[in-house]
């Protein structure tokens, strides 16, 4: 997998120390790193990726060769101390890895992590295939000591999630890095308007350098390096300059060049690219960054070259590419003849799949008993990022908004001060609260705000993989540790209700979710109930035809994969069912009942 | 010379184990191999694909439609949703079993897959039609799904690897306990 290359890649260059926030598709790098630490270096899942950010910046200022790991929003998390430490720069290499979701396949935001890169003045390195980020790693750790700063390494999912068998590196061939220790010298680790003025001076006339260095990189590639005959060229990035060299096998032309850096932008060979074209075609997924750099090249030394691709809607400004699109946008480009379609029978009407909770899963009956504690009245349900973002599937509807990490606790607290008849809820996961719920929360007591906190504490980081968290006990190297109690915390901020419940006993459930949300001020409601995916399933439910009036309000309640339709009937699907034993408390007739054991 | 492979299916069914399977036996054997896998999200339920590429001359892990040797379907309409996929002349193995997708439950439908499965019959020029439902009950559980299927993809004689090979990486994958259960869902299909 590309993210088990970069932290094998990264090992091999040497590495002191990783920490990182788990975010798809990042998340087995740190993972991975883990799994193959020799002892010496030291790994953590960190709180948030502002943490991890920080905690990698502090071991770099002592030398130590460093990587903090997170996904594209999780940057924008660590921005602060990232723009910040741009400036004031690293003693060991550190390398800043983030992973990109063109699609989006798994997040909120199409962002461009290259175009973050421009912003923060960072160099950044755009890897296109599984051993490719083996190579490059160390490469990109080399450059960051070199100049003391930290450098982006930006992979996309189909990189990070791609398999592939590569070449790796012997063990006697590994690099190793003793760290000299921090050493004490404020003009240089203490930011103050004065050095960053000096700084920027500096950062400015470095990336000049580095454009000039980064175009005799090997891997700003250039193929043919003259161009013959044809005129057109393709410039390209990443994952899509592997369907290109797809599209373009058993071609001579046209000319290819992959921009590895995009920043700073290697100039020079962008230049030798240009020469003798008079099109250029950019594919690139999210942002237009090398067509925009090759754009102002262009105007800035004259060149009569026209730069297409998303700014000219030449290929589509949003969404993944596939080979499919890459060859489709070639051939439109070239003026070939257009990639074939089989004449096929048309397919028969597809169900939608959208993802849903799994079944059993222990948010659904939360949702559910807040539904029912909560019918009739004018309520708000403000959601967050994890697996519980899926409630707001049919039937359950229960995320009346979903923004960033840590948001919903703080949007609902907004809403309460412009509409004070509503009832104010906020759904956060446990390890979503660690991570960034808990400055909502003293927030919300210290503005004296009227809400309730819904955790919904299924012991793990569910969407990502089940990596433990502050809440768990156990770290990521499996050592055990004191748990850091989410009563005891909303207790020591000032909440003074905070109730847990299970949440797969609905009565008590709704009850509990009716008098919690009566009180005035801050409240919290745990939901604590383990993931569904992480423990061993109950038999199956089992309905009784006898008793089944074939209403279908198990279906229609609760939207659980686990209930299908065979024959017109309602019926268990043995197969998902994990015996929770919610549909046997929603069903009217007393019909479902599941038996204890495995 | 490279075989491209299509598994496609519902999240939580191990089309990514199976995958990782193929792709491991692969590199055990030297053989270079490519794959893209759905995680995160979509793993929940939703749909779920992976492409596969075992064999010299692979420089990108994804492929275009209609360029597929073989078409592993978990669930009658992913195989239908991936269909394109598969090549002229392509085999699709696929599992009779439907997964009915909540929406479809809710609005009423009784979907069953069998018009599904027809299509694929219709069209592709060779199908093997497996009922993983039956097979899992008959092997003892519902989790070996994904082994029956590679098993059958194995029977057909289409991946470039022996059932020994792929069961040789499986016991290294899967914990003790499970390897006779799993090697018994693999030679299940024969």
């Amino acid at each position: 997998m590309g993210n088990a290359a970069i932290a094998r890649g990264a090992i091999a260059a040497g590495l002191n120390l990783v920490s990182g926030y788990p975010g798809t598709p990042s998340t087995e790098v740190l993972e991975t790193s883990a799994k193959c630490s020799s002892g010496s270096m030291y790994v953590e899942w960190s709180v948030n990726e502002k943490a991890a950010m920080e905690l990698a910046a502090g071991a770099a200022y002592c030398g130590a060769r460093t990587m903090v790991t997170m996904k594209q929003v999780g940057l924008n998390v660590a921005s602060d101390p990232l723009m910040s430490l741009a400036y004031i720069g690293v003693k060991g290499g550190m390398v800043v890895l983030v992973a990109d979701d063109p699609g989006p396949i798994s997040s909120q935001t199409e962002q461009d992590t290259r175009t973050f890169a421009a912003f923060s003045k960072l160099p950044c390195f755009d890897p296109s295939s599984v051993q490719e980020t083996y190579d490059m790693i160390g490469e990109a750790f080399e450059l960051s000591e070199k100049y003391h700063t930290p450098v982006l390494f930006r992979p996309t999912t189909r990189v990070c999630h791609g398999y592939a068998s590569i070449t790796v590196k012997d063990e006697d061939e590994f690099k190793t890095n003793e760290p000299e220790g921090f050493v004490r010298d404020p003009s240089k680790w203490v930011i103050f308007p004065r050095l960053s003025y000096n700084a920027h001076i500096n950062i400015e006339a470095r990336n000049v350098t580095l454009s000039e260095e980064l175009s005799s990189y090997s891997r700003n590639l250039i193929i043919p390096e003259k161009a013959e005959g044809c005129r057109k060229g393709i410039a390209t990035h990443g994952i899509s300059y592997t369907y290109v060299t797809e599209a373009l096998r058993d071609k001579s032309a046209p000319r290819v060049m992959k921009v590895t850096t995009p920043f700073p932008f290697p100039e020079k060979a962008a230049l030798a690219f240009l020469e003798g074209l008079d099109e250029v075609l950019c594919i690139e997924e999210l942002d237009p960054v090398i067509e925009r750099e090759l754009t102002y090249i262009c105007g800035k030394h004259g060149l009569n070259v026209k730069i297409r691709g998303k700014l000219t809607h030449d290929v589509k400004n949003a969404g993944e590419n596939t080979c499919g699109s890459v060859a489709g946008n070639i051939a439109a480009f070239m003026g070939w003849e257009m990639p074939g379609k089989t004449e096929a029978e048309a397919a028969p009407a597809l169900p939608v799949r959208p993802p849903v909770l799994c079944a059993g899963c222990p948010h659904r009956a939360s949702f559910f008993a807040v539904k029912e504690a909560m019918k009739g009245k004018k309520a708000v349900f403000c959601g967050d990022i994890g697996c519980y973002t899926l409630g707001n599937a049919m039937p359950l509807d229960m995320v009346d908004t979903c923004l960033c990490m840590g948001a919903g606790v703080n949007i609902t607290q907004g809403i309460g001060h412009i509409e004070p008849d509503t009832v104010c809820f906020a759904f956060v996961g446990d390890s979503t609260f660690f991570a960034s719920a808990i400055t909502g929360a003293v927030n919300a007591v210290y503005n004296q705000a009227d809400m309730t906190l819904v955790i919904l504490d299924n012991s793990t980081t569910a969407m990502t993989g089940h990596q433990p968290h502050p809440g768990t006990g156990r770290t990521v190297m499996g050592e055990i540790v004191e748990k850091i109690d989410i009563t005891a915390v909303l207790h020591g901020i000032g909440v003074k209700t905070v109730e847990t419940v299970n949440p797969l006993e609905l009565k008590k459930a709704v009850e509990t979710v009716k008098r919690v949300a009566s009180e005035k001020g801050v409240k919290a409601i745990i939901f604590k109930s383990p993931c569904a995916v992480i423990i061993k399933p109950e038999k199956p439910a089992v309905i009784d035809p006898e008793k089944c009036t074939n209403c279908k309000k198990c279906i229609r309640s609760l939207g659980c994969p686990g209930i299908v339709i065979k024959d017109g009937r309602a019926a268990i699907e043995n197969s998902l069912c994990t015996g929770c034993g919610l549909c046997s408390q929603v069903c009217p007739f007393g019909a479902i009942s599941v038996k204890e054991g495995k | 010379m490279s075989t491209n492979i299509m598994i496609c299916g519902v999240g939580g069914q191990g089309i990514v184990l199976t995958s990782k399977l193929i792709a491991a036996t692969a590199v055990s054997h030297d053989v270079p191999v490519m794959s893209a896998e759905t995680i995160g999200m979509a793993q929940k339920g939703g749909s779920v694909f992976s492409f596969l590429r075992v064999g010299e001359g692979i420089n990108c892990p994804m492929f275009g439609e209609g360029e597929a040797d073989i078409l592993i379907g978990f669930e009658p309409a992913e195989a239908v949703r991936m269909f394109p996929y598969l090549k002229k002349g392509g085999t699709a193995i696929v599992n009779t079993h439907p997964i009915m997708p909540v929406t479809a439950a809710l609005t009423g439908s009784d979907y069953d897959g069998r018009n599904m499965l027809e299509y694929i019959e219709r069209n592709a020029e060779k199908s093997v039609f497996i009922d993983g439902d039956k097979a899992c009950t008959e092997i003892g559980s519902p989790k070996v799904l994904n082994m029956v299927m590679l098993g059958a993809a194995v029977a057909s004689g289409l991946l470039p690897f022996t059932l020994e090979e792929i069961e040789q990486t499986m016991k290294a994958t899967v914990k003790p306990q499970f390897v006779e259960l799993n090697s018994k869902a693999l030679r299940y299909p024969r």
